[in-house]
């Protein structure tokens, strides 16, 4: 399969689901190892509601590519060249606050780039992204009010999420460059034009950090193209785990 | 001494005539502290059980199976919680198990002690690890301390999906291609005596439990419990077409229920004792999440602090109303 | 008193969307009421059970005393969960 010969329109679900992906398998692996019980439970709910976004995503896009496109061939028979996930949400954990600093930054575009989606003329993308406005919103809540906790908390957690901010801060250009994919959604109105979205995301991210006694970080941005298919090292790494499976087996059902 | 014996002969007699036992009622110390050891016990077995099941998420080989093994394993998360909390009622504080249990003080379920090494260890966890403990588990929504019996409660309903989930995934295997067949096989294979040793060692063996019994925190003896288990599942095994791994597994027409093979104690014991397959690695993991959250939860219960000072000066300084 | 890590203890209860009143699900740690409530809508309405959430410091509860024709012999204090003193012997069966 030749995805990259998909309809523009479908790769822009591809786009939207591959974020929800890789994020919410990112989230999954805290499973079991949270700072504390209540909130390994709170993790797994947001992985939970992620990779349920990614596949409502997905099975649209695979209703419309055709070809007996299923949900499971986008995510785990797709090379690493081929998925068009932002760079940021496939960076690693770290610690805590390496995982919520990525969470705060990612979460409150997401709100802003949802909120443009439900206003799409396309009536099965603007669903699906009316039905996650709910859920986007609350993870936006959880991840800024640990950011403040943090930020605002005891000595040693203010350096750590200071220090996580400025190591992630780098990636979240690439949000408001628009590539092929969200350049071309734009135009067909299915999403929003991502230069857009910048001010109003600073907005958010200042009111927050103010309340977390943290200033913005003041870091170069990198040049970033995961979505035009050329990501960071750790999206490799990542891919290979998950899809292990399947590509061992490729004749099993599963 | 009269006194005494009355306290806990009318403990027995209230127990016995299925009343529940609450929090602030009086107690023998001994029921009293068994339970703190059984709840606390149940409670580790579900945070240490998450482990096993949380090391294939990333491996989950399709969409719709990682989120049922990510809400599995979350689920268990919860029971651990339910649990910590009914045990919290009788006078121990979370800290406190959670720190019996990463010094050794405390066990947990010996069967979490294997490692995962198939995706078909999912299916076989789910059918039969969580199969033996839901047997477990009914008996004890039955028992007689309140909280205890009502977590249990909580627990069973969220537990029917989870064996659910398991053989749901034998069944998927033992239908595909000859690999899939054989790595269900596998599993069968590697996590059947475990499961029967889950029950533990036979009651003669098990001092505790004649009085566990009496105080209705315990209803069925460890055998008849195996038992039960293994006439549940042996027509399990065979409808999936896998054949369980003992020799000595054939019907009684005469009891009425399976005859089966020995179980090597050795091995339970030596498990018990620290020295399975994972015992270092699971107890290890708990240790290095509980020390690298420390800091998380300081910096949580300081900023809460800091707001609490902020709203009560500002409580303190607003002007007085007209 | 308690470590700088540790969070106290908190009560839940829920009301589900049909239901009248709230019933009390459990407990969870939480460091401020904030967090206890999300907590408690993550740990107990995981499957959309209750729409209303109360949460409560479990050193904030008063209780009565239970009814002694029911129960046996109870301490007269007013808290929910034993101290960690463990069990008190009422004055009434005296010394021991």
């Amino acid at each position: 399969m030749k995805w990259d010969t998909c309809d523009p329109s479908e790769q822009y679900l591809l786009h939207l689901g591959d974020d929800a992906l890789i994020l919410g398998h990112r989230l999954s692996e805290w499973c079991g190892h949270g700072p504390i019980l209540e909130e390994d439970i709170a993790l797994s709910n947001l992985a939970l509601d992620l990779v349920g976004l990614a596949r409502q995503y997905y099975q649209l896009a695979a209703k419309r590519i055709g070809l007996g496109t299923t949900e499971d061939r986008l995510a785990y028979w797709r090379g690493e060249r081929d998925f068009k996930n932002h760079v940021l949400v496939e960076q690693p954990n770290g610690d805590f606050a390496d995982t919520m600093a990525r969470q705060f930054l990612f979460d409150a575009f997401h709100l802003l780039q949802l909120e443009a989606i439900e206003q799409s003329p396309d009536a099965d993308l603007a669903a699906i992204a009316r039905k996650a406005l709910k859920e986007t919103t609350y993870r936006a809540q959880h991840s800024s009010e640990w950011v403040v906790r943090m930020g605002d908390g005891t000595d040693e957690s203010h350096s750590r999420i200071n220090a996580a901010l400025k190591r992630i801060w780098p990636f979240t250009d690439e949000l408001f460059q628009p590539a092929e994919v969200d350049r071309i959604a734009a135009e067909r109105g299915l999403g929003p034009d991502v230069r857009t979205l910048r001010e109003p995301w600073l907005e958010l991210i200042r009111e927050v950090l103010a309340k977390a006694q943290l200033s913005l970080p003041d870091m170069p941005q990198k040049l970033l193209r995961g979505k035009s298919g050329v990501h960071s090292e750790s999206l490799g790494f990542l891919l290979a785990e998950m899809q292990s499976l399947p590509r061992a087996y490729p004749d099993a059902q599963w | 001494m009269a006194p005494t014996i009355d306290m806990e002969a009318r403990f027995l007699d209230y127990v016995t005539a299925e009343n529940k036992v609450e929090p602030k009622d009086w107690m023998p110390e001994g029921y009293r502290k068994t339970l703190v050891r059984q709840i606390s016990q149940h409670a580790h077995s579900e945070i240490v059980g998450m482990l096993p099941e949380a090391n294939w998420i990333t491996r989950a080989p399709s969409l719709r199976s990682k989120l049922i093994l990510l809400a599995k394993v979350q689920d268990e998360a919860g029971h651990g919680l339910y649990l910590y909390s009914a045990a919290e009622t009788l006078g121990t504080s979370r800290d406190e198990m959670i720190a019996d249990l990463h010094s050794g003080k405390a066990k947990y379920s010996s069967i979490f002690n294997y490692p995962t090494l198939s995706w078909a260890d999912m299916g076989a966890i789910g059918w039969l690890v969580d199969g033996a403990a839901i047997q477990n588990q009914v008996m004890l929504c039955r028992a007689s301390y309140g909280p205890y019996s009502r977590a249990m409660v909580r627990i069973c309903k969220e537990e029917s999906f989870h064996q659910r989930q398991g053989y749901e995934i034998m069944l998927h295997l033992a239908k595909g291609t000859q690999e899939q067949k054989d790595m269900a096989q596998d599993a069968l294979n590697r996590w059947w005596w475990p499961s029967l040793m889950m029950f533990g060692p036979s009651d003669d063996n098990s001092p505790n439990s004649a009085q566990s019994m009496a105080w209705r925190i315990k209803r069925k003896s460890n055998d008849e419990l195996r038992q039960e288990f293994v006439d549940k599942t042996v027509p399990q095994a065979k409808f999936l077409g896998l054949s369980i791994p003992d020799a000595d597994l054939r019907w009684n027409e005469a009891l009425g229920q399976h005859d089966f093979g020995s179980i090597d104690w050795n091995e339970f014991f030596a498990v018990v004792a620290g020295n399975g397959p994972c015992n270092s690695e699971r107890i290890e993991a708990r240790r290095k999440a509980h020390a690298e959250g420390a800091w998380v939860r300081e910096a949580a219960s300081a900023y809460a602090a800091k707001q609490a000072a902020r709203r009560s000066s500002a409580a303190a300084t607003k002007p007085q109303a007209a | 008193m308690s470590a700088p890590d540790q969070w106290p203890l908190w009560e839940v209860f829920v009301r589900s969307k049909n239901g009248l009143a709230h019933k009390h699900s459990g407990s969870l740690h939480a460091p401020d009421a904030e967090m206890a409530l999300k907590n408690a809508r993550d740990v107990y309405t995981r499957r959309s059970e209750g729409t209303s959430i109360w949460v409560v410091l479990s050193s904030n509860i008063v209780a009565s005393a239970p009814d002694a024709k029911e129960v046996l012999f109870a301490p007269s204090d007013d808290k929910v969960y034993r101290h960690p003193t463990f069990y008190e012997i009422p004055d009434e069966v005296g010394h021991m």
